[in-house]
């Protein structure tokens, strides 16, 4: 009788183990302190709610677009939910790698009954991509600079200005960004800057205004670098995203300030890849579904300085999460920060990136 | 090739030590006259080759002098010393040709091309390899390779030649054949030789004198045949030729005679060589060739012995026998083809003279 | 048995050919031999050939245009760019049956960001293009349906693209790997201000010598100091020269950044000296110099082993030989040694040169503008803009430049004279 007891226990053992083992997701993220934000205001109390699932996060949203690629290539996704920026995420969308959602199904309304495509509204970039946050791409300056005599740079075109703001600078080794920052500054109004950039005069003009502080130019290509020089003093004043300068002003408290002038707004989302077998997609969208709704994306607010992509999240944001102080202030989105924002043209880029960005790279070169 | 005359070297109290603790060579005196062949002899480990290093000038002596022509040399780097060299495995330059190494120490002196030439020449003549100037050095034989690191220690006229185990790597046939020629180029020649080996036949065939070296003293240094006749010690007489011991005590001394009692009470006479009282113990050495079986009552030494095993070798036999209680007593008796009716088991009388019978120290 | 007469074919005893039978009773250990190193060919085949195989080809593939556009393609082919004029209402029609299908498919979004490789505004024309194809009427005319949809459909230069890249194999993309295009007079160099890879390929070489050389320079003296050793301390010293090994890349480079920057510990100890002025701190990083540093640090063990086991093999009594022969120690050295390590020297440098030459995460991290290599071009159009025919067509050259290389050196040096030990 014992005997019987003990297989059939075993047995129950077996089972439950095996279904357990049936609902791994592989989630795909940046890593850090952002994945972190991910897992706390997401997937850990999606896992606690859903016994029977089971998170593995992967670092690689870096080099996603890459490997999605291959993996199409090879037949064999493993990946079940993919952490991209907009403009990867419409490049995925336009490879056919990643699947088109349909936001009234696939998304949660908000809680006063607003449609997901209406909560979300123009951030829903790309067919295939689900809004998470809205970052930005902005300025951090030292403001312990003997040699500025007490002045401080309060708009984008002091990075131009050596005379006032002598000191090196540190710019993301790629043009986008930097060549709507030159082209605003050589006086170009903001709704002109695309159609003048489209021609090979205003390529040439954007890299002209930029040549003029070249040689005092850091270019960074990993969002850690900017924080870091700017604590190591090489750099008196760099863009990097605003949750990294978050962190170095009031997690490290080194005396540096946020520029909020033509900050560029960037969207991160999710991307389901094209091609997941049925039951691994059914648990993707009920994850994705959840982890989006309204009141998740105001959770992660807590733990990182980037603002909720909906609009129903907004009110709901508050106080951080160790720190303990009101986050509100320091979303790009806080009317205060927003001020002057520039608008990122994701369809205009996917167009002429290959073109800006070879001319871009050959100008670094020389 | 010219060279007359050979150097005089002179060890003035030389020691060295590697390590600060032990001594590798003891308080070495010696003095090589010109154009002498002089063979240091000895296992390894015995302090001959550091002795060699130390004249080369690669290793410095801790404490002593070393003379070169009356001139001393401790403070005098190895290139100026002017010296020939032979090394063990030849050492001969991979990438260069015979003709190559032959030249280098002539460019090194800055010699006119000229005479670099016509002088390589005539040493590749000396060795007769004339025709394989062009060859590398791995593509000859090792008995070519042997003479072209000869030829290269000579060409340019050193007075004094250091040849360090030189045939080591050669089969025992060629070996003889090197053996000749080399002391046949060193009496052409008329340098000074000084010639390291642990190889006791060739230091006996080679040498005009040979420094027997153990434990970093020389043990004896004398003329091939007095090293074989006249050994000072246990040591010489057991590592140069084939040898009989038989350990006894002194119980008589007469003169340069003595007598020696064995284990079993043997007495025995013996020529006094290493033994200073009465008492003493002693190791009785003696050649197997100068024991006999024709013995006779006028022989000095007779004894009766076992015959434990016969070992036919062609122009002789050899006889292992029981004498005294030692039964790795060896005789050696010439094979001239008349039967004798030597068997195992049997025992049978020997003898020798006085003077075949040394009396040396004592070995542990 | 068999005489050696001339003329007469040797037979074994029963008859057969001695060739034969000779091949035959080595077949057994030949196929033997064959069967043991399998594992490792297939391997390598598997690993190494075949990726190889596949980038080679990926660098002229370009079979989308016919296979999404079949009909269009088809029907361009009677069409002339130098006419000056867009094709006719029958290669529109064509256009929409292929359009249909390949947005039913999803295949348009695809064949546009292809094609925008080649000219800037395709991916969006294609992507707006497929939004409007449910919305067109079936029945025609076309010409005005796509030219309502998107204007550059009336751009001859967005057909002479289309034109151009409808075979199935391209050479458009070694073209751009080489700054050049082809225009509609035949091919052309790029403008000026987009001329960025034969620069960035002659800069990877001439730093990868740089580097290479800076590996012999530093590594040789160590390696010469390892040979001379005893074997218990030179396998103490050979831990630290492996040392570097065992940590990091990235940490490794990030200290560099340390030591290296202009608020750095050199600067900072330069200036404490007063050796440089606090206005005069050295760059010495994020840019050439930098990428020569931190290469060198990575590449010098791969330099140091070749030559230490080459080294350890030459005997000193080759040295002491030449000095008993009158050779001081400069010119014991120099002709006598140095000519023995001439194998480790060459199997070091073609090993340092051959990484160096492929390296990208360090020079991206320290070079800077100035200190990058053509291999953090081919990273970025890998993982970043997705163009893999450009990647592989550049990594195709650079595999052609180091087998080039490897001729002139074989022919310089000679292959034969590479040892590792």
């Amino acid at each position: 009788m014992k005997l019987r007891t003990v297989i059939l226990a075993g047995t129950a053992l077996a089972f439950t183990g095996s279904a357990a083992l049936a609902t791994d997701l592989t989630l795909v993220s940046w890593g850090g302190a952002y994945q972190a934000s991910q897992k706390n205001a997401y997937t850990d109390p999606y896992m606690a709610e859903n016994a029977g699932v089971n998170v593995i996060w992967d670092e690689s949203s870096a080099e996603a677009v890459a490997k999605l690629r291959a993996m199409n290539e090879a037949g064999n996704i493993t990946w079940d939910l993919v952490d991209v920026v907009a403009s990867d995420a419409i490049r995925l969308c336009d490879e056919g790698l990643a699947m088109e959602i349909n936001p009234d199904t696939d998304l949660a309304a908000a809680p006063d009954g607003t449609s997901a495509a209406d909560d979300f509204g123009d951030l829903l970039v790309s067919e295939c991509f689900i809004p998470q946050i809205v970052y930005s791409t902005t300025f951090g300056y030292r403001s312990d600079v003997a040699e500025w005599g007490g002045k401080e740079p309060t708009e984008i075109c002091d990075v131009f200005d050596l005379e006032t703001f002598p000191g090196k600078r540190s710019l993301e080794k790629r043009p986008i960004n930097n060549v709507e920052w030159a082209l605003l500054c050589d006086g170009v109004p903001k709704e002109d800057v695309y159609s003048v950039l489209e021609t090979e005069e205003g390529q040439a003009r954007a890299l002209a205004k930029l040549d003029t502080i070249k040689d005092n130019v850091v270019w960074w290509s990993a969002g850690a670098e900017t924080p870091q020089l700017l604590a190591d003093k090489e750099v008196v004043i760099g863009s990097t995203y605003n949750g990294r300068l978050f962190a170095l002003i009031e997690e490290q408290k080194q005396p540096v300030k946020m520029l909020w002038d033509a900050q560029v707004f960037d969207l991160d989302g999710w991307i389901i890849p094209a091609g997941l077998p049925e039951d691994r997609l059914a648990a993707t969208k009920k994850l994705v579904k959840y982890a989006t709704d309204t009141q998740r994306l105001a959770d992660q607010a807590k733990f990182i300085s980037y603002g909720p992509a909906r609009k129903s999240s907004a009110p709901l944001v508050g106080k951080h999460a160790t720190l303990g102080i009101d986050m509100a202030p320091h979303m790009p989105t806080d009317p205060n920060n927003a001020k002057n924002t520039f608008l990122y043209n994701y369809e205009w880029w996917a167009d002429y990136r290959d073109d800006i960005d070879a001319k871009f790279q050959a100008w670094l070169a020389q | 090739m010219a060279n007359t005359r050979g150097a005089a070297v002179k060890y003035d109290s030389v020691q060295k030590s590697y390590d600060g603790e032990t001594l590798v060579v003891k308080n070495l005196n010696l003095d090589i006259p010109p154009g002498e062949f002089l063979t240091m002899l000895g296992p390894s480990g015995s302090g001959k080759t550091t002795c060699l290093m130390m004249l080369a000038g690669f290793e410095p002596a801790t404490h002593g002098e070393i003379y070169l022509n009356d001139r001393p040399i401790n403070n005098v780097p190895p290139h100026k010393r002017g010296i020939g060299m032979v090394f063990q495995n030849y050492a001969l330059f991979p990438h260069m040709t015979v003709a190559e190494n032959l030249a280098f120490p002539l460019q090194v002196r800055n010699m006119n091309k000229a005479e670099q030439e016509e002088k390589v020449q005539r040493a590749l003549e000396m060795v007769e390899l004339g025709a394989f100037g062009n060859r590398r050095p791995a593509q000859l034989s090792g008995g070519q390779q042997q003479r072209v690191a000869v030829a290269r220690a000579l060409v340019f006229n050193p007075e004094l030649v250091l040849m360090d185990e030189p045939l080591g790597a050669l089969d025992k046939q060629l070996r003889e054949q090197m053996q000749y020629e080399i002391k046949h180029i060193h009496e052409s020649l008329g340098v000074t030789v000084v010639y390291v080996t642990h190889d006791q036949t060739e230091a006996l065939t080679m040498s005009d004198r040979v420094a027997v070296f153990n434990d970093g003293i020389i043990q004896q240094l004398s003329t091939p045949d007095d090293l074989y006749e006249d050994p000072q010690n246990s040591f010489v007489a057991q590592f140069i030729g084939e040898n009989n011991k038989l350990s006894g005590k002194v119980i008589d001394i007469q003169g340069e005679e003595c007598l020696v009692e064995l284990g079993d009470g043997t007495q025995l006479k013996a020529d006094r060589v290493n033994v200073s009282a009465v008492g003493d113990q002693t190791t009785l050495s003696l050649r197997p060739e100068r024991v006999e079986f024709d013995t006779h009552d006028s022989m000095d030494n007779l004894v009766n012995a076992r015959v434990e095993e016969l070992i036919y070798l062609g122009d002789h036999i050899r006889v292992r026998m029981n004498v005294a209680g030692n039964d790795e007593f060896i005789v050696k008796v010439r094979n001239r083809g008349e039967k004798r009716t030597l068997n195992v088991g049997d025992t049978v009388p020997l003898g020798w003279a006085l003077n075949d019978c040394k009396a040396l120290d004592a070995v542990v | 048995m068999s005489d050696t007469t001339d003329g007469q074919v040797l037979t074994t005893q029963d008859g057969k050919p001695l060739k034969a039978a000779l091949a035959k009773a080595l077949r057994r250990e030949k196929l033997r031999a064959l069967l043991l190193i399998a594992p490792l060919l297939i391997f390598v085949l598997i690993t190494f050939v075949a990726p190889i195989a596949d980038m080679l080809f990926r660098s002229v593939e370009n079979g989308i245009v016919a296979e999404t556009l079949p009909k269009t393609a088809f029907a361009l082919r009677e069409w002339d760019p130098g006419s000056g004029n867009v094709p006719d209402e029958e290669v529109f029609a064509a256009l929409y049956g292929d359009m249909v299908v390949a947005v039913g498919e999803k295949k348009h979004t695809r064949l546009g960001s292809r094609l925008n490789y080649e000219q800037s505004g395709i991916s969006s024309l294609f992507r707006k293009t497929g939004r409007r194809i449910k919305r067109m009427d079936e029945a025609g005319p076309f010409t005005e349906q796509f030219l309502d949809a998107d204007k550059k459909w009336g751009d001859v230069s967005t057909w002479q693209v289309l034109k151009q890249f409808s075979p199935k194999y391209t050479d458009g993309y070694f073209l751009n790997a080489f700054d050049a295009k082809r225009g509609i007079d035949g091919i052309e160099m790029k403008p000026a201000d987009e001329r960025i890879y034969m620069l960035l390929f002659g800069r990877t070489l001439f730093l990868s010598i740089v580097i290479t050389l800076a590996c012999l320079v530093l590594g040789y003296p160590i390696a010469f100091l390892l040979a001379a050793l005893p074997l218990r301390t030179s396998n103490l010293l050979m831990i630290l020269v492996l040392l570097p090994f065992w940590t990091s890349l990235l940490v490794r480079t990030s200290a560099w950044k340390v030591l290296l920057q202009q608020q750095g510990v050199i600067n900072d100890f330069l200036v404490w000296t007063g050796l440089v002025s606090e206005a005069g701190r050295l760059v010495m990083i994020n840019n050439q110099t930098g990428t020569i540093i931190a290469m060198t640090h990575i590449l010098l063990p791969f330099m140091i082993l070749p030559l230490y086991s080459v080294m350890k093999t030459i005997s000193p009594t080759y040295v002491r030989a030449a000095k008993s022969l009158g050779a001081n120690d400069w010119t014991a050295f120099w002709r006598v040694y140095f000519p023995q390590s001439v194998p480790g020297i060459g199997a070091g440098a073609v090993l340092a040169f051959i990484l160096s030459i492929g390296y990208y995460i360090t020079p991206e991290l320290v070079g800077g503008t100035s200190g990058i290599f053509i291999s953090n071009r081919i990273a970025y159009h890998i993982s970043s803009s997705l163009n893999w025919g450009l990647a592989a067509s550049l990594g195709t050259l650079l595999l052609v430049a180091v087998l080039v290389l490897f001729v002139v050196y074989d022919r310089i040096v000679g292959i034969d004279n590479v040892k590792l030990g």
